[in-house]
């Protein structure tokens, strides 16, 4: 398989298979906080997908050149969380100071981004593929696109489903965040039919 | 306020998953078996009670502007503790909970109470408030984590190699109650339920994924719903 295909059906793989949001549910808290309107939902999903590729980037050479290494390897969760920490404050002063339009757009939700479970997730899973499936640095980066373009694609589609969800009258105790996790489960059943799919299709 | 409702307010007032709606992320994806609901729970019980009293303890040291930061830090140190515990003491359960466990370093819960409780008040009281939410965290776990077993399984699985036949073998299971859209209906279910039984109370709850509790609340920009950026104060 050529290394043009293999990402091909990594970053698809993560959209839609183990999409973050609906099947391995990382990320729930934004994608139930932000996803009331559409707007919001692709404005947190871009930051999203922005800090995640970001993370991954810095996060993967630290972890193969530096922490594995010198046996620090059990170190990753708080190596890897400072950083993040540390990433999310180096955008928010960067994009100010150089991009104030992007920062307009965006900068509203890089604070709630730091304590995101998906982005210390996709940084930690990355460090498992490098053993189980041999992933090396473009494999990872691309596999956090896929995952940051996943969650966005869950948020967008959900956003539409909570409009809907405004008119409607369900029973009085399912009101407000019960209905919403009902729906979300059939949003989820969906996904579930491409398990397979992906293999199928680049595996003929 | 007493010690004891210092304990005990987390157990059903202020249930971490099922009343401030905190954790959502672990309470979806380890309920598949009793056991790994267990397992999460306790697991983040130690680690809140140990960031809470230490975080107690620095309290009037941590300078206020760095303060998200530190406590991070002192919750991830205290996270790679218990990874390597369970590694060691309980393979199968770090193996079910994968990336879960040092997941735990973001769990809001635990940051939460650090914010809101360990950083206001002193260490005993801290320790019981940590000891309180964790079981809350542990009791509600367990029971998303039992229902979703009994329904998609047919067993209960309490510990390792302990597995009761709950519904007779001849019965199948349904078997979409341990896949992911089964988290998410369980979940919005038994909110439901809970917001029944308060309501024949008398007592009104409305559920929304609020910031009363939020860790970001102190830096927060209201970008999610019903926030106004006040912290939900």
């Amino acid at each position: 398989m050529s290394l043009g295909v293999k990402l091909a059906m990594i970053f698809l793989t993560m959209v839609f298979v183990d999409n973050y949001v609906l099947v391995q549910f990382l990320g729930i808290c934004p994608f139930l906080g932000v996803s009331k309107k559409l707007n919001s939902a692709v404005g947190m999903s871009v930051a999203v997908i922005f800090v995640m590729v970001l993370a991954t980037a810095v996060t993967f050479p630290l972890y193969v050149y530096l922490l594995e290494p010198n046996g620090l390897g059990y170190l990753n969760t708080i190596a890897f969380i400072l950083i993040i920490a540390t990433l999310v404050q180096l955008v928010e002063t960067v994009l100010k100071k150089f991009i104030p339009s992007l920062y307009k757009a965006l900068g509203v939700y890089l604070p709630l981004i730091t304590t995101n479970c998906a982005i210390l997730g996709v940084t930690l899973l990355n460090i498992d593929n490098i053993t189980e499936n041999g992933y090396g640095f473009l494999e990872s980066v691309v596999c956090a696109a896929g995952a940051g373009v996943g969650f966005m694609l869950a948020m967008v589609l959900f956003a539409g489903v909570r409009q809907r969800l405004e008119e409607a009258q369900p029973p009085k105790p399912f009101e407000g965040l019960p209905i919403t996790l009902v729906s979300a489960s059939l949003v989820s059943l969906s996904f579930m039919s491409f398990g397979g799919i992906i293999e199928a299709i680049f595996n003929g | 306020m007493g010690k004891f409702s210092t304990f005990s307010k987390g157990l059903l007032k202020e249930n971490p998953v099922l009343k401030l709606v905190l954790g959502t992320c672990p309470t979806l994806a380890v309920t598949t078996l009793a056991f790994n609901g267990i397992g999460m729970g306790l697991a983040a019980t130690f680690v809140l009670i140990c960031s809470n009293v230490l975080i107690s303890a620095l309290r009037k040291v941590i300078p206020n502007q760095v303060r998200i930061p530190a406590f991070i830090t002192v919750i991830a140190a205290f996270v790679t503790i218990v990874q390597m515990l369970v590694k060691v003491l309980l393979p199968a359960l770090d193996e079910a909970l994968g990336v879960f466990l040092p997941l735990i370093t973001v769990n809001c819960i635990i940051l939460g109470r650090a914010e809101m409780f360990a950083s206001k008040n002193p260490v005993l009281d801290s320790a019981l408030d940590g000891l309180g939410m964790g079981l809350g965290f542990t009791l509600a776990l367990t029971v998303m984590a039992s229902v979703r077993e009994i329904l998609g399984a047919g067993t209960l699985t309490l510990l390792p190699g302990v597995t009761f036949q709950i519904i007779p073998q001849s019965v199948d299971p349904f078997g979409i109650m341990i896949t992911p859209p089964g988290g998410f209906f369980i979940f919005g279910v038994t909110m439901a339920l809970v917001i029944y039984l308060e309501g024949r109370k008398g007592r009104k709850i409305k559920l929304e994924a609020s910031c009363s509790s939020c860790p970001a609340a102190a830096g927060c920009p209201g970008a999610c719903e019903g926030c106004d950026g006040k912290g939900g104060e």
